[in-house]
């Protein structure tokens, strides 16, 4: 049922990774990413390679769901590997058969980007699944509080998505609700061609309108009575604060990093 | 000066897209005082304006005549707006649209962090006004996964979080199933008695608005009757007539009243009832 | 013959996750054609799961829901017609309009239904006027109008599909008491001239005295029982023991029988309660009356 569907695909846990500040979960994750762009031939992406899978196994998180993300991105794997290793020509060929060439150096392309790509996806979906949408979009609104000298409007962006956040599982039940009202109805909404389904759709979307602007009247009403007007001299209950673990992390990855660099230039 | 002081309060809600705009007369010239500590509920059909006099009391609406002040700051004034919200919170009607976070506690911190309240008094405020609606043992959850009454509690804790002197509530139980009505009222009489809380309850179940001090009952946008709970429930034709509901057992009394048995009109209570008519039947069916 | 049936009826939500949930447990129903039903019983005692199944709405986990005879689900080409024979209003049911004008909104399941125009035409006039909507007002865009219009306009929705069953979820939640006796006293008229079944939760005991001849108690996914009002209501002290409340007037009763007096204990409207007392009260006069003599 569509009530089932999980938004955010945060695994709540207690591991070191989950611990880590999301704040600089977020920063350590965008040197991750740095790294693995660094990583110039096999070995430092090897590194790289060692570093996602020991961080996930870290995390806690059940392996099957390094494979699912990447399941959601298997087209994109395929299409890079056949590309590269059908269009790269250069180097020695290894197998050919009629206009198939496929070369060493095209073979060495494909594995190197299917494993980065690979690692990125792993790497990034890990911050994901160990922080709450709700840490994610305060650290986020922190992070970003600089720019709200250039007139960036941060704390508005991330009150949107904390509201957000709260009404989606709210207008789910509800759309589950009026798709019910209306085949008690007799609408179908199962057969017919895509269009005719699609039209299908009008009796569920409009009160599914009506109804999504008139929980944003009612909530800004509440909001209002409860003294909100923006973010000007807002404090917050919970303030973040860098841990020592916050330390650790940091030092575990740019350990990492500097392995990645010392075997691009030095080895 | 009573607290909440209400004087010749209208207003109008204009309907801009009829042509000429429509102007709807809800609210016309109404008095009322309420003092700190009372428990007064407030009693009329859908459209009477009692919800429009609810906003009314928090800044949310200005008369456009009259005048209303609440401890004293005038509603009309724009500096006065923060402390009047603090002073008097608002609980609506839909549980699901007050509530703001996405984790329970959070949600109760809303106010005292618009209010730049210090983050260690936040978190003592939070955690005290959890316990007081019986929240606290949930505070790490997502609101979506509640019952109806104890998101309205929630609510409620949001609100004393502020440390209000008054809480109007708009019909708080309408949308609750009978457990959480009860569980909204007891938190509501227990703020009231034990915490001092003035209470303004919207409601149209009487049988909440027999447990307040006062009964204030508006129709067509003015004050109808303003009394104790049993001068008003008597009046069963004229609650009738206005559309309203009286108490079984007070009908059950008027009834016997008119037909001229020994029986008083102004039962509100069940033990009333029983006692009432234990002493009216005990020598006949006994014996 | 039962137009309602179901055989050890029985629904899990989430079977097979953590979440598993038995939201009706083996329930066995006969509903006679022409009843006027209400269904009571505490949030989450699986009542509203219940009436899902009578219009194919969910499918039974295990058991089966017959309606006038015929097993559901067995084909399920044949749903679509089911859901014609049985209506259900769901709770706030305002909330799911969306035509243009009221006149549509109404014809929507009727036009569903793949009835001509005229019939469609005519249904809709006469539902609006069952319901009290009135000619100007099905001209008119549903979101114009009042709370308590909105609803009637979503009720009628369901009774133009003239169903041979209707089911209405809480229909008088969130009104005031005058919509409330409004709504109730449409849906009353409804039975009283379609002889129609009608089934009607709700939470409030006094509406389900005044209205309805039968009752069918949902406790903990269970069937509690299924009996005439008066019977039901005898049990006053096991359905407060399931957190579901007695008429006031019925509670008043029970006390005062429990304090010796020897009164009837099947009073559960004041109608009832009045004349019980004008004629209790009317003997003592007699009795005192051979005293003094």
């Amino acid at each position: 049922m569509i009530k089932d569907i999980t938004i955010g695909q945060f695994f709540p846990g207690n591991s070191p990774v989950h611990r880590l500040d999301a704040r600089a979960k977020i920063l350590l994750t965008i040197v991750f990413i740095v790294m693995l762009f660094t990583a110039g031939d096999m070995r430092g992406l090897g590194v790289c390679a060692v570093f996602t899978l020991l961080t996930f196994l870290i995390s806690r998180i059940p392996l099957k769901m390094m494979f699912k993300g990447l399941r959601t991105i298997l087209v994109i794997i395929i299409i890079t590997s056949v590309l590269n290793l059908f269009f790269i020509h250069t180097g020695e060929p290894i197998f050919e058969w009629k206009f198939i060439k496929i070369t060493d150096k095209g073979l060495q392309t494909a594995v190197f980007m299917v494993v980065r790509i690979a690692c990125l996806i792993i790497g990034t979906s890990l911050l994901t699944y160990t922080t709450s949408p709700i840490d994610l979009t305060d650290a986020i609104e922190r992070l970003l509080s600089p720019l709200k000298k250039i007139k960036v409007p941060v704390h508005e962006l991330a009150m949107m998505m904390t509201i957000a956040l709260r009404f989606i599982p709210t207008l789910i039940e509800e759309t589950d609700k009026i798709m019910s009202a209306q085949k008690a109805r007799g609408a179908d909404m199962e057969t017919g061609s895509f269009i005719k389904r699609a039209k299908a759709l009008i009796p569920v979307l409009i009160p599914l309108f009506v109804s999504s602007f008139r929980h944003a009247e009612e909530l800004a009403l509440a909001m209002e009575c409860r003294c909100y007007h923006g973010g000007e001299g807002r404090t917050r209950m919970k303030q973040l604060k860098m841990k020592l673990i916050d330390l650790w992390g940091t030092v575990y990855v740019f350990t990492f990093f500097a392995g990645v660099i010392v075997l691009n230039h030095f080895i | 000066m009573s607290y909440i002081h209400i004087r010749g309060l209208e207003f109008s809600y204009i309907n801009e897209a009829e042509e000429p705009p429509v102007k709807n007369t809800v609210l016309k010239g109404i008095d009322l005082d309420i003092e700190k500590g009372e428990f007064v509920a407030v009693l009329g059909h859908n459209g009477s304006g009692k919800s429009t006099l609810a906003k009314c009391i928090n800044a949310i609406n200005t008369p456009e005549k009259g005048e209303v002040t609440v401890d004293g700051l005038d509603t009309i004034r724009e500096e006065n707006l923060l402390p009047i919200r603090k002073r008097v919170g608002m609980v609506f009607q839909n549980p699901d649209n007050q509530i703001v976070a996405t984790i329970v506690e959070e949600d109760v911190a809303f106010a005292l962090e618009n209010l730049g309240v210090e983050p260690k008094e936040i978190r003592r405020r939070v955690d005290e006004a959890l316990k007081t609606v019986g929240m606290y043992e949930y505070r790490m959850h997502a609101p979506h996964k509640l019952s109806g009454g104890q998101k309205q509690r929630v609510a409620i804790a949001g609100i004393i979080a502020m440390e209000p002197d008054c809480i109007v509530l708009d019909e708080p139980t309408a949308m609750l199933d009978p457990k959480g009505r009860s569980e909204v009222m007891k938190t509501i009489k227990m703020l009231n008695r034990e915490k001092g809380v003035t209470i303004v309850l919207i409601t149209h179940y009487m049988e909440e608005a027999a447990q307040a001090d006062r009964v204030v009952v508006i129709d067509g946008g003015e004050k109808i009757m303003d009394s104790v709970p049993k001068k008003v429930f008597s009046q069963v034709d004229v609650m009738r007539n206005l559309g309203l509901d009286v108490p079984q057992v007070t009908e059950i009394a008027d009834f016997l009243n008119k037909q001229g048995y020994d029986i008083s009109g102004e039962i509100i209570t069940e033990d009333e009832c029983v006692q009432a008519l234990y002493g009216l039947l005990k020598d006949t069916a006994a014996g | 013959m039962a137009i309602i049936k179901t055989e050890n009826l029985t629904y899990i939500y989430g079977d097979g996750t953590p979440f598993r949930k038995v939201a009706v447990d083996d329930v066995n129903l006969e509903i006679d054609e022409g009843e006027m039903v209400g269904i009571i019983g505490h949030t989450g005692s699986g009542k509203s799961t219940l009436i899902q199944h009578f219009n194919g709405l969910l499918k039974p986990t295990s058991g089966s829901v017959l309606i006038d005879g015929e097993r559901l689900w067995d084909d399920k080409s044949k749903l679509r017609p089911v859901r014609f024979k049985v209506g259900l209003v769901f709770q706030y049911p305002e909330y799911q309009l969306f035509e243009e004008t009221c006149y549509k909104d109404i014809g929507f399941g009727p036009k569903n239904m793949g009835l001509d125009n005229a019939e469609v035409d005519r249904r809709i006039k006469e539902t609006a006027k069952m319901v009290g909507i009135t000619a100007d007002m099905l001209d008119k865009s549903p979101f114009e109008l009042s709370g308590g219009q909105k609803r009637r306009v979503a009720i009628a929705g369901v009774m133009a599909m003239e169903p041979k069953v209707l089911i209405l979820d809480e229909p008088a939640s969130g009104l005031d008491p005058k919509g409330r006796d409004q709504i109730l006293g449409l849906i009353k008229e409804y039975h009283r001239e379609k002889k129609n079944t009608v089934l009607l939760v709700s939470h409030s005991m006094e509406d389900i005295a005044k209205n309805v001849s039968k009752i069918l108690v949902m406790n903990k996914a269970k069937l509690y029982c299924y009996d005439d009002t008066r019977t039901v209501f005898h049990r006053a002290a096991q359905l407060e023991e399931m957190g579901l409340a007695v008429p006031q007037i019925t509670r008043v009763f029970n006390r005062l029988k429990a304090m010796g007096l020897d009164i009837g204990d099947d009073v559960y409207t004041t109608k009832y309660a009045k004349e019980l007392l004008l004629k209790l009260l009317a003997e003592k006069k007699f009795n005192r009356g051979i005293e003094t003599d």
